[in-house]
């Protein structure tokens, strides 16, 4: 049974007592970047099979790599958002295997000196402690091109769109220990990567692609023999890969078994891991550093420059929200996970002269906007209510031209037709009546109806204010102010 | 008709701009000799309807008084560069019907400067031999023959023979040729005519069927020196489609041509003199200090203490490269495929049928050399050495101004000869490996003949990137040399 309740760390029971799982993450991820690692070719998504390759992708004779700098720069900016060492001189190598979607037949990537070594990422934990989550290494390489077997009933189709283009492998030491944890690492991976705009980590897509290394250990011993999750490709089937993985070797080692080392497959559909090739049968790479290409050489000035050029990151502007706006841990954890949104929120705040109110600036985004997004199934970029619009509807609510309530129903209205609240509430009629001559013809006919009511308040039935003020909002179509409408009321019953 | 072949790149060069001759004819007196010669089998393809219409462009070019450096000098180019639209094989059958949609930038750079192509020579598969004899296309001959033994067909060197079997039999007027452990060099020593190997880097290697890349190095084979000069010039330059072309500017290269030897300093590294060295391989070298001294040079005795570990270095080097550059030809994309059960079968079907022996046994030694647990003893330990040689060079290099050695240790052996015995057949390559190890520029220039009347060339080494000076002590034993001999075949052309 697994169990994670607060700070107690996960475990998996097994019969002879409790496991802890151990796991390490390499994460491919996809470089933006207009062409490829070594070739002009283009690196977009979805266009026509073979359209995007170049003769150097196609590993025609005599062709020869020559480095994207752009990818260079994408990689060391990876680093530096992940706290990490830039290696100034690094090393293409060539891992040598044959397959149909490999034309070179060998991959070109980095093996003993990558462009960037260690690093790490924070991650928040549910009891609001921060894990530190080690990075062995980033390194550049290329990706392969698309075998696709379900074209024809005896022959494989060969795709070399995706041949060539620039990824990112990023290790992470074996520091995780729960599928929450991986889950919270490739989140927080994801957008730090999307913040400075290297990956769109799209897992979908394949530009985001996971190989999970587990095993497991009674808590205090030493590591145990791990297993290689290959390509595993959403955060769900990770966690999923994870949970049915550790079962597996806590079930053989109980049952007094050793685990293989060796690389397995995750199948999504049967919920299970699978062995794919025993360490026997692994490859033999024969790594080599690559004779077209020389050592890798960065410019101290140009890291600086890069550095220099970053955007503000996850961390920093999380502690940022809640220290300038004073919002939790909660909300501030919400708002920077994307770029995006985090620029939206503070567009609202910043908006309308500095007047609003960040908390409640906060609360609309969060509650309303993420709530009604959710629902419709959007993307804040399909968002029909602009942060200006949103900005607008707080402000209508700050001076009292409408009321909360009112408001709701006004950002319903903004939400699907994308209208200014300004706008709604004058076409509808919303404005907020805070008019005392008004309000008292409103309340002087409630009590009129309600005499009996009337005298049993009176006589000591304080529980039916409230009807009262229901009735007075009601019949005011609920534009009338709440504050006036208690206040009147209060003086009126007191008589 | 003749008397255009007798004429060399130069002499013809200057009879084109003088418009004593028409390129078209001069290019029609080739394609006549490459039919009289077809024998020497030096050409795996003639492209003689390109070469005509190139000509015709050039004439039209010349009567304008326009033309480049190369303007109608019709020339031949090895079957590793790739040429677009024309049948490029690397002399492989896994190339089978392969044409390039591209043009290489060494020839794209000739083609600029108005050179005329005749054809694709011959070569070893790969540019895998010093014998031309691994080709699929049937080993490219010596035009030579031996003087007691008329009879028996000589091989033109390799593994660039085809280009030099062309040149030496006057149906090329120069040629490409392409070196990685000397096979530009050693078969201008057999076949008696010049061959430079540039510095690594000069030559852009974008479009070249690479062999080793960190070795592999485009390079002229001509008549004469001042030849081998006009043509390096045409092809060098730094080409940013190659990470390794060198940026350095190239010199101008006639310009110190005839400037001679004297007070220069000529290194002659001891450990040349190999054990079991003929002796006229010793009498030619002796002869070519000889002319340096008598020329005003300063010969001083030096020591390249690594030079042992070269050819197993060498073989080592090559090879591991090989066997991963040569896992492109996989019957996926282009050329030869011969079908298989499933991926892994139609793999060894094809590389099994395309790939000769030769080319199969170095995929085979460099993938050795490279799997897990052989590779620190092996790649690893031949990197080091490589880095000994270097060193040795750089040292020498402090006290002299150019090396002379001899190119090969022997003359041109029979066809067929030494093809059961590969370590025998490795070296032919002693004396080039190392320089092509340490990246330097290395000619060999003929110097005179053997016992058996046959050509043997002396080789001059320089620093990294100083062809001028290759060429200018190159000219020196060219001048002092008067090597006028030609092979019997050419008499009454």
């Amino acid at each position: 049974m697994a169990e994670q309740d607060g700070a107690a760390p996960y475990r998996i029971q097994g019969e002879t007592g409790a496991w802890e799982v151990v796991i390490g993450l390499e994460v491919h991820a996809q470089v933006i970047s207009k062409s490829k690692l070594f070739s002009g070719a283009a690196t977009t998504f979805g266009a026509e099979p073979n359209t995007q390759v170049s003769l150097v992708d196609a590993a025609m004779p005599g062709m020869l790599p020559v480095i994207n700098r752009e990818c260079v720069d994408q990689a060391v900016r990876t680093g530096l958002a992940l706290e990490a060492t830039v290696n100034e001189v690094s090393v293409f190598d060539r891992k040598n295997y044959f397959y149909a979607d490999l034309p070179q037949g060998y991959q070109i990537s980095q093996y003993q000196q990558p462009i960037v070594g260690e690093g790490v990422v924070h991650l928040d934990l549910p009891d609001g402690s921060v894990k530190e989550v080690g990075i062995e290494r980033l390194h550049l390489e290329q990706d392969a091109g698309k075998s696709l077997h379900d074209q024809h009933p005896t022959k494989s189709y060969i795709d070399l769109n995706r041949s060539g283009v620039a990824l990112m492998e990023i290790v992470s030491k074996p520091d995780l220990r729960s599928p929450e944890e991986t889950a919270a690492y490739i989140k927080k991976l994801r957008s730090i990567l999307r913040y400075i705009g290297t990956c769109d980590g799209n897992m979908q897509e394949g530009s985001m692609r996971c190989d999970v290394n587990v095993s497991v250990r009674k808590p205090v011993d030493g590591y145990g023999t791990r297993c290689e999750i290959k390509n595993v490709n959403s955060i769900r089937f990770v966690q999923q890969a994870i949970e049915y993985e550790a079962r597996r070797q806590i079930e053989i080692l109980e049952a007094g078994g050793s685990i293989d080392q060796e690389t397995r497959l995750f199948d999504a559909n049967r919920g299970e891991t699978r062995s794919m090739r025993s360490k026997e049968e692994a490859h033999d790479y024969r790594y080599f550093p690559d004779p077209d290409l020389l050592p890798l050489k960065l410019d101290p000035a140009r890291i600086a420059e890069l550095k220099a050029a970053l955007p503000e990151l996850p961390d920093v502007k999380k502690a940022r929200f809640m220290r300038d706006y004073g919002l939790s841990l909660y909300d501030a954890s919400s708002l920077i996970e994307e770029r995006a949104t985090a620029d939206w929120y503070e567009a609202v705040v910043t908006g309308g002269g500095g007047k609003r109110d960040p908390k409640i600036a906060a609360n609309w985004t969060i509650s309303e906007l993420f709530g009604a997004l959710n629902k419709a199934g959007l993307d804040l970029a399909d968002s029909r209510v602009s942060a200006e619009a949103l900005g607008g509807l707080i402000d209508l609510i700050g001076d009292g031209t409408i009321s909360g309530r009112i408001a709701k129903d006004v950002f319903a209205e903004m939400f699907a037709t994308g209208n200014d609240a300004a706008t709604i509430v004058e076409e509808k009629g919303l404005r907020q009546v805070s008019d005392t001559g008004e309000i008292e013809a409103v309340i002087d006919a409630v009590l009129a109806e309600n005499q009996d009511k009337v005298a049993e308040y009176r006589s000591g039935k304080d529980k039916l204010f409230g009807f009262f003020v229901g009735q007075t909002m009601k019949r005011s179509g609920g534009k009338a102010n709440p504050g006036m409408v208690n206040d009147l009321l209060k003086a009126k019953l007191a008589g | 008709m003749s008397a255009l072949l007798e004429l060399d790149l130069i002499a013809a060069r200057d009879a084109l701009r003088a418009r004593k001759i028409t390129s078209t004819e001069l290019t029609a007196a080739y394609l006549a000799r490459i039919e009289a010669t077809a024998g020497l089998n030096a050409f795996i393809t003639v492209t003689a309807d390109k070469a005509m219409a190139m000509a015709a462009a050039s004439d039209a070019r010349l009567a304008k008084g326009e033309g480049g450096a190369l303007e109608g000098l019709p020339i031949a180019i090895k079957d590793l560069f790739c040429t677009e639209g024309v049948l490029t094989t690397a002399a492989s059958r896994i190339l089978d019907g392969f044409k390039p949609t591209y043009e290489s930038t060494v020839t794209g750079n000739l083609w600029r400067a108005g050179a005329v192509m005749l054809g694709k020579t011959n070569m070893d598969e790969f540019a895998m031999g010093s014998s031309s004899g691994t080709s699929f296309y049937g080993p490219a001959i010596n035009p030579w023959r031996g003087a007691q033994d008329a009879g028996a067909p000589l091989v033109p060197g390799g593994s660039s023979g085809g280009s030099a079997a062309a040149v030496a039999g006057w149906s090329a007027l120069a040629a490409t040729g392409t070196d990685t452990g000397g096979s530009i060099r050693q078969p201008a020593s057999f076949t008696g005519i010049v061959g430079l190997k540039p510095s690594y880097g000069r030559c852009s290697r974008w479009g070249i069927v690479a062999f080793a890349s960190s070795l592999d190095q485009a390079g002229p084979m001509t008549r004469t020196v001042r030849d081998a000069a006009v043509m390096l010039s045409a092809m060098a330059g730094h080409d940013p489609k190659d990470s390794t072309s060198a940026a350095e500017a190239l010199p101008d290269l006639e310009a110190s041509l005839e400037a001679g030897v004297k007070g220069l300093r000529i290194g002659v590294p001891a450990e040349y003199r190999v054990d079991g060295m003929p002796s006229e391989i010793e009498e030619i070298w002796t002869r070519g200090i000889a002319w340096l001294r008598d020329a005003g040079a300063e010969i001083v005795d030096i020591s390249l203490p690594h030079t042992r570990y070269a050819l197993p270095t060498y073989y080592i080097v090559a090879p591991a490269e090989a066997s991963s550059n040569l896992a492109r030809y996989d019957g996926v994309r282009y050329g030869l495929r011969v079908e298989g059960e499933n991926l892994s079968a139609m793999y060894a079907n094809t590389r099994g049928a395309g790939f000769g022996a030769e080319v199969q046994r170095r995929v085979l030694i460099g993938t050795y050399v490279l799997s897990a647990g052989y590779y620190d003893a092996y790649y690893r330990k031949a990197q080091r050495v490589r880095a000994l040689i270097r060193r040795d060079f750089d040292e020498a290099f402090g006290k002299v101004d150019a090396i002379l050695t001899p190119t090969a240790p022997s003359d041109a052996f029979a066809v067929g000869a030494n093809e059961d015995d590969p370590v025998k057949m490795y070296l032919n390559d002693v004396f080039t490996v190392p320089a092509s190890l340490a990246g330097l520029p290395g000619m060999s220039v003929p110097a005179g003949l053997s016992a058996r009347g046959l050509p043997l060339g002396l080789q001059v080494l320089g620093r990294m990137f100083d062809e001028p000076m290759v060429l200018r002590v190159g000219r020196a034993i060219e001048n002092a040399a008067a090597f006028t001999a030609r092979p019997a075949m050419l008499e009454g052309v």
